[in-house]
């Protein structure tokens, strides 16, 4: 017998009888108004910053005056112009120099600030993680109340990958002391188009 | 009514006070107490230990002497967690058994306590009786609050309870546990205390006179002031240990 | 590490440095308050812990068709599938598919799977530098030291340590322990590495059976940062991170980590469902004992632990032991239920390292009954050979006693004489091992028995 064979073999054997599975996974207890609050204090708590805006052009203007433009910038969003052409990049290994990825998400969730990124919003896997820093604009259309919310809208093998980030990289493995920026991005700046 | 009084073992021996103000208690709220004589223990510290087969003398013993009870109480949420998984039936019949708190709130819904204790006290939230018996919301569970026998202090005339850093943190007894983990069971005690003392109490009570001893073991070895007390004591009007 | 030694010699070296105790506890009791406020946000978080545990019943009972459901997904979705019956085939495998593809150098994020398979020694051997990036696993990787927490690791390290490891390591400066400094050296350190790296090995959270993907969970982003610059992927799991939905996965991740540290979530949640064109992906499916533990029918439970690790948090013998007492790969109260069915000789001590406090179960995110299985444990335990006998004879003793009325009464009273009579240097021997940070309680004159007889009864 394969270990495959035997390993299935000793689940029949020793699985308990069968129950059900819950139906509806949704706990509405949010109030739909207090969202926009609660995902901006919730990305906080991540380590990340929530800007406001009215328009997407205000990105841009936003950018200009915190980043150093002589810097790699990579921008999936067509009201930006980046400094790199990320379709041109084959290897991944070549961004190594990126000092900003500004992309676009899908769906946020407010209690948790995660905001689901399938791979056709990164066009590189690597591109959220090797980046210094990372912004990411959302529609607040598309912000909704909790990962249930999301899990509805979305179908996670739609693409190879995808993958709900909620804040820069972090870590609290000394002592407990959370330092922001471990391996990937040392900021996460979402803006959030309130229209 | 009438209820079948149970008094552990340890607190029939040592904390005969304990045992003396659970059953005044019942008495003056005109509940018909009987004390079998023949009682000795329900067989926890057995059946904690691993060997649940030793214990099962005892536990034959316990059901001879308090089958045919409606009601038993006992002055101890471990006891009365034991004999209610271990020892009574499941289905609805036979006795039911309650630890005395619970049975002042629950089952006599007293109102008043006359009462009066002019101390500061810390209550000692006892594990079994917290999260086995639900005689309060534990810490961690996500609910409405509630506290079966802080509900009764709070009725004392006088009585002053202090908020605890941890209210709820084990201390350290743990039956066998005491003797063969001695370093924790020990280090887990001091920190309870230190909890209390930097509050600034002048007794520790509980539902339970298990983890009294213990804390008050560690207490007299530092030759401290603060004494123990069980919550019976209390309840029942009795004044600070001298 | 306390290979041999019981619990509680362990836990007594450990307590040997009061000082350092009380820090251990206050650290991870602060991260239990942490875990506490996250819940009370979420009314219904009571009702998603039922849910979550519910579903993991489901995985449970239906194991075998879901891991066909789900190998049969990542095989059309392009990932080799393959099947582990233990560590050894685990370790097998994954060097095997190193070879294949001719990897040189390998990064791996964190995986108690893989630490349960001893899969770096066992690579190391064969002459791998395997790079631990979490940098937890990385800063006991440099200490030779395994994770002393499933969710910390490095968490019985002062940051004055940590700093003297990566002086040692990483040329820091000599005495130098902030936090950002030590971390921005082992960033740009494993930066170094993560560029270099063919192949990434990561655990698996969970694995979707609808879908053949998988999810990883991190803050620091490693486990991203090695997959999707390495050429290859070997994802270790275990056979009972199933879940059967992805839907389900709202409920988990809601959960995992407010349960392990009081975030609302980790800052990376990873969907893998098909490598990037090009590369590879492998999952390897391991049994090593989860199938037996399947049919303990009072330990099975066990298998719905999504490794959070909050019962560790709130374990009052853990916070002042530390991991390295229970001497197992997953330490603390669900190690102490876990362990015992992989080598209950070994491990039979750790069912005894509890109060039965049972707030391991009440933070349990899938509520698995873990204080009600330390007892089972205890039972089996003593039957099936209790390594102390003195306890199985003071037990006995007293369930003779305390089975007959005729007997405790004698006893008793000839105890408390005793006590009373006994001069305190004949109590207090280094045999008593109550008495010796504390007093026995004070002998009354008679016991409640004896004073009821007196004051309530006519005969």
């Amino acid at each position: 017998m394969t270990s495959r064979e035997q390993i299935l073999e000793a689940i029949k054997k020793y699985k308990p009888a069968a129950t059900g599975l819950p139906e509806h996974l949704s706990y509405p207890t949010l109030e739909v108004d207090q969202l926009i609050g609660q995902f901006q204090q919730s990305s906080m708590l991540n380590g990340g910053k929530t800007i406001v805006i009215k328009t997407v052009e205000e990105v841009s203007s936003y950018l200009q005056v915190h980043f150093d433009k002589q810097l790699q910038v990579v921008s999936l969003i067509p009201e930006l112009q980046g400094t790199l052409d990320i379709t041109k990049i084959l290897d991944p290994h070549d961004l190594e120099a990126v000092e900003l990825a500004v992309l676009r998400g899908t769906w946020a969730a407010a209690e948790n600030a995660a905001i689901w990124m399938p791979e056709e919003n990164l066009v590189h896997r690597a591109l959220p993680f090797i980046a210094q820093h990372l912004a990411v604009v959302i529609e607040s259309k598309n912000l909704v109340r909790d990962m249930h919310a999301i899990y509805e809208k979305i179908k996670v093998d739609e693409f190879g990958y995808g993958v709900f980030i909620a804040g820069p990289s972090k870590t609290a493995d000394i002592e407990q002391s959370l330092v922001i920026g471990a391996h990937g991005p040392r900021s996460m700046t979402v803006f959030l188009v309130s229209t | 009514m009438k209820v079948g009084l149970f008094i552990p073992c340890y607190v029939d021996q040592f904390y005969p006070s304990a045992a003396i103000a659970s059953l005044e208690l019942l008495e003056k709220y005109g509940v018909e107490v009987d004390y079998p004589m023949d009682q000795t223990c329900c067989g926890q510290p057995m059946a904690n230990s691993g060997y649940e087969h030793y214990g099962k003398d005892a536990g034959e013993l316990f059901m001879k002497n308090f089958g045919d009870f409606e009601y038993i109480v006992a002055p101890s949420g471990s006891c009365t967690l034991h004999v209610k998984e271990h020892l009574l039936s499941h289905d609805g019949t036979g006795p039911k058994i309650y630890e005395l708190c619970e049975f002042l709130t629950d089952v006599l819904q007293v109102s008043e306590i006359h009462a009066s204790f002019p101390h500061r006290v810390g209550f000692h939230s006892s594990c079994h009786g917290l999260r086995g018996l639900h005689l309060a919301k534990p810490s961690e569970i996500v609910g409405k609050d509630f506290n079966k026998p802080v509900s009764l202090l709070e009725k004392i005339n006088g009585l002053e309870l202090v908020k605890l850093d941890r209210k709820d943190e084990c201390c350290g007894f743990g039956g066998t546990f005491a003797v063969f983990e001695e370093g924790i069971s020990v280090q887990m005690g001091k920190d309870r205390l230190a909890d209390h003392l930097d509050k600034g109490v002048e007794v520790i009570t509980a539902a339970d006179m298990s983890c009294l001893m213990h804390l008050e073991g560690l207490l007299k070895r530092e030759k401290s002031s603060v004494k123990i007390m069980h919550i019976a004591e209390i309840l029942n009007g009795n004044p600070i240990h001298s | 590490m306390a290979e041999n030694r019981t619990h509680a010699e362990a836990a007594e070296e450990f307590l040997k440095d009061e000082e350092r105790t009380h820090w251990h506890d206050d650290t991870l009791w602060h991260v239990r308050t942490k875990r506490d406020t996250a819940a009370q946000k979420l009314p219904e978080w009571e009702v998603l812990r039922e849910n979550a545990s519910q579903i993991k019943e489901y995985v449970l009972s239906h194991l075998d068709e879901l891991l066909i459901q789900f190998e049969n997904n990542a095989t059309a979705n392009g990932v080799t599938v393959i099947w582990a019956k233990n560590a050894q085939e685990h370790n097998d495998h994954v060097y095997r598919i190193l070879q294949e593809n001719h990897v040189k150098n390998l990064v791996k994020s964190k995986s108690i799977l893989t630490e349960e398979c001893g899969l770096n020694h066992f690579l190391e051997a064969k002459g791998y530098d395997v790079v631990d990036t979490d940098l937890g696993e990385r800063i006991i990787q440099f200490n030779h030291q395994v994770p002393s927490h499933i969710v910390m690791p490095a968490i019985h390290l002062k940051k004055k340590e940590i700093g003297d490891i990566f002086h040692k390591h990483l040329g820091t400066d000599a005495g130098a322990d902030d936090p950002q400094y030590l971390t921005e050296a082992a960033r740009l350190h494993l930066r170094e590495k993560f560029i270099q790296a063919n192949a990434a090995i990561t655990g698996v959270n969970f694995g979707i059976a609808e879908t053949g993907g998988f999810v990883v969970c991190t803050n620091e982003g490693n486990a991203d940062m090695g997959t999707h610059l390495a050429d290859i992927h070997i994802a270790c799991m275990g056979i009972e991170k199933l879940i059967p939905r992805a839907a389900d996965l709202g409920v988990y991740l809601r959960l995992l980590a407010r349960s392990a540290t009081g975030q609302s979530i980790t800052n990376y949640n990873s969907h893998f469902h098909r490598p990037s064109p090009g590369k590879k992906m492998y999952i390897i499916l391991v049994d090593n004992g989860r199938t037996e533990q399947l049919g303990r029918e009072d330990f099975r439970n066990s298998l719905k632990c999504i490794r959070c690790g909050a019962c560790m948090n709130t374990c009052p013998i853990y916070r002042r032991s530390s991991g390295f007492s229970y001497g197992s790969t997953v330490p603390g109260p669900i190690g102490s239920i876990l362990s015992p069915g992989i080598d209950l000789k070994k491990h039979s001590t750790l069912p005894f390292a509890s109060t039965l406090c049972g707030s391991c179960s009440d933070v349990c995110p899938v509520k698995i009954n873990i204080h009600e299985q330390l007892y089972k444990w205890r039972q089996v335990i003593a039957k099936e050979g209790n390594p102390e006998p003195a306890k199985k004879w003071a037990m006995k003793l007293a369930g003779k006693v305390l089975g007959n009325p005729t007997l405790y009464n004698i006893m008793g009273k000839s105890a408390r004489t005793a006590l009373k009579l006994s001069p305190n240097s004949l109590i207090y021997t280094r045999f008593n091992a109550w008495g010796k940070k504390r007093d026995l309680p004070e002998v009354p004159k008679e016991s409640f028995k004896e004073w009821y007889k007196k004051n309530r009864t006519n005969d």
